[in-house]
């Protein structure tokens, strides 16, 4: 490091690196192909602009209540009927789209910083400290995450910041797992020797050469992630353990129309229809971009 | 083969330990104050501080943890409900029995369908058949449990009037939770037997197999189905936590009187310990299975044994 120049370092890397970087263009150029995953890909992103859009889209209010419309079944008015309080069902979904990609998303956020760290530390380091870090996984993992995420949400009580909380702690164990195989697989590497060889220092490899090259693997892992953050987090709703009731949220408006089932079915089908494609999309994703970086499945 | 299977037994102990810790911790953090809630807001000073010296909350944090650790190791003591003054052990295994059996019936039609589902996609992959096998086993992983519960009592309780939508004692009333737990499971089942599958078809003694004669069924049956059920047998295992999990959700919505219905009900009324108490169980039961599910798979595969002879 004394003698060499940073930029000499760079250059000397450069050459060294005949390993090839996952080529983004090949991967999109699969991933177009794939029609199942351009699906959930466009519906992904139709419920991103839903959600921020949400005030203009929403034919009525979050909140507005109309009592004397309240339980109409499907009608032109109200397209997907109105709940017990006479609140237009499409405005809450529409509405609802916020809270769950808010908190899949950061919940995802939450697992993957921390169990990016765990994982990386405990990959790169091995020794005490990897074995430290993974049966601290074990433990985690021994605890069903549903189950853990509601006993944090109902220890803390419930607000979005527990909510992405606890099931971003609950998902932790799987992203710091498959980092830390990641980096154990990228580390053996001859690349990695050779730039340990010519002076880098340990963060400078874990993040220009460790972390780029398992970047794929932690992609497909988070837009899954993200379908099982949403299911968690509706789940927690349908319990009672989600948000104030008058913010929209799929969940809870499940729970909401579970005392109607008998008589107004409408109330408990077109939520949970947009949460299941909602999931499947982000699944139908995942999928795909498994399907694109894996250069065996591409052969096939 | 004894030699790993006293290890992983001894392993229990300190992941035990810390799954106790993280749920006692968490447990402990919740706002509200038991002493409170047993004795009513209008208790006096005195009663207070003594019941509340009695119950040890006046010590550390710390302290509190390690006896409750030794009620649970020396004396099966989970301590009492802080609502109905019960012991929580006991309410835990009068409800024990519908969560295993929904859990285990759960497990059971799930594996025996998702299976022989990811071998049909398997030996027939980018076909017809294959994609909408997988697209289905994909739904499935998409649902909510809960959400698909509620569809089957609308269709089958609600329209048909064929099934009951409540209690857990006859076959009529265990098809619907068992087929709405199991979905999710299966469609995971299904997904991780297809690829192990097709993996294991790709390997060169298939291809041995096949090029000296052997018969399609019997390459399939007998050599690669056995090898590709290796990593299955795990996910079979990891799903029962989901599963148990799962149950939870299931339970109350058929108002099985299981651990599930146990804990949402103690969630609503604060009752601190009979969460922690069933989340711990819970815990138990999974690690339980999960080391069965390792000495099973370190039996059925020569090459994890042999790491520990």
């Amino acid at each position: 490091m004394l003698l060499t120049s940073k930029k000499k370092i760079n250059q000397a890397e450069e050459e060294m690196m005949n390993v090839p970087r996952g080529s983004w263009a090949e991967i999109w150029y699969e991933l177009k192909r794939n029609r199942r995953a351009m699906f959930g890909l466009f519906f992904i992103l139709f419920l991103t602009l839903t959600a921020i859009f949400a005030d203009q889209i929403a034919p009525y209010g979050m909140r507005e209540q109309n009592l004397s419309n309240a339980l109409q079944f499907p009608n032109a008015t109200h397209w997907l009927g109105t709940d017990d309080l006479g609140r237009d069902i499409l405005s809450r979904m529409i509405y609802g789209t916020r809270v769950s990609l808010t908190v899949g998303v950061s919940a995802v956020a939450v697992s993957l910083i921390t169990g990016g760290i765990l994982g990386v530390v405990a990959g790169y380091y091995k020794g005490w400290i990897d074995t430290l870090i993974m049966r601290f996984c074990d433990i985690l993992l021994s605890i069903p995450s549903i189950l853990l995420a509601i006993a944090i949400v109902a220890s803390l009580g419930s607000s979005l910041r527990n909510l992405i909380i606890a099931i971003g702690i609950s998902n932790i164990p799987v992203f710091a797992r498959i980092i830390r195989s990641g980096v154990i697989s990228v580390k053996e590497q001859e690349f990695i020797e050779a730039s340990q060889a010519l002076g880098a220092n340990d963060i400078r490899i874990i993040f220009k050469h460790i972390l780029p090259n398992i970047l794929s693997p932690i992609i497909v892992q988070s837009s899954m992630g993200i379908a099982t953050a949403i299911l968690s987090a509706v789940g927690l709703g349908f319990i009672g353990l989600g948000l104030e009731a008058s913010i929209a949220e799929w969940g809870t408006m499940l729970n909401a129309g579970r005392g109607y089932i008998r008589t107004h079915y409408y109330l408990t089908l077109y939520p949970g229809l947009l949460i299941m494609l909602t999931v499947l999309s982000f699944n139908l994703l995942g999928d795909g971009l498994r399907d694109a970086i894996d250069p065996k499945m591409r052969e096939r | 083969m004894f030699r790993y299977i006293v290890k992983r037994i001894l392993w229990l102990i300190p992941i035990l330990l810390g799954v106790s810790f993280i749920v006692f911790t968490i447990m402990y953090l919740s706002p509200g104050d038991p002493v409170t809630m047993i004795l009513g807001e209008g208790a006096s000073e005195e009663a207070y501080q003594a019941l509340r010296t009695e119950m040890g909350f006046d010590q550390s944090f710390i302290v509190q943890f390690l006896n409750y650790v030794r009620g649970v190791v020396f004396e099966f003591d989970l301590g009492r409900s802080y609502v109905s003054n019960r012991v929580v052990l006991d309410e835990i295994l009068v409800r024990l029995p519908n969560t295993i059996r929904l859990a285990s019936w759960s497990i059971l039609f799930a594996t025996l369908i998702g299976i022989p589902l990811g071998v049909i996609s398997a030996t027939r992959p980018y076909s017809k058949v294959d994609n909408v096998v997988m697209f289905i086993s994909l739904v499935g992983v998409s649902m909510p449990t809960f959400w698909q519960a509620l569809l089957l009592i609308i269709l089958f309780t609600s329209t048909l009037g064929w099934l009951p939508a409540s209690g857990f004692t006859s076959w009529q009333q265990m098809i619907m939770p068992v087929f709405a737990l199991a979905t999710s499971s299966m469609g995971t089942i299904a997904r991780i037997t297809r690829s192990s599958m097709m993996d294991v078809l790709d390997q060169d003694y298939i291809r041995t197999s096949e090029a000296k004669g052997v018969s399609d069924r019997r390459v399939i049956f007998q050599h690669a189905l056995r090898n590709a059920l290796i990593p299955v047998v795990t996910v079979i295992g990891l799903q029962f936590g989901a599963l148990l999990g799962g149950a939870v959700l299931t339970e109350t919505i058929f108002s099985i009187n299981g651990l599930g219905t146990m804990m949402v009900n103690a969630i609503r009324t604060r009752d601190t310990m009979v969460v922690q108490g069933g989340v711990l169980f819970i815990a138990f039961i999974f690690t339980l299975v999960n080391l069965c599910v390792d000495i099973l798979y370190a039996y059925i595969d020569p090459r994890i044994r042999s790491q520990y002879d």
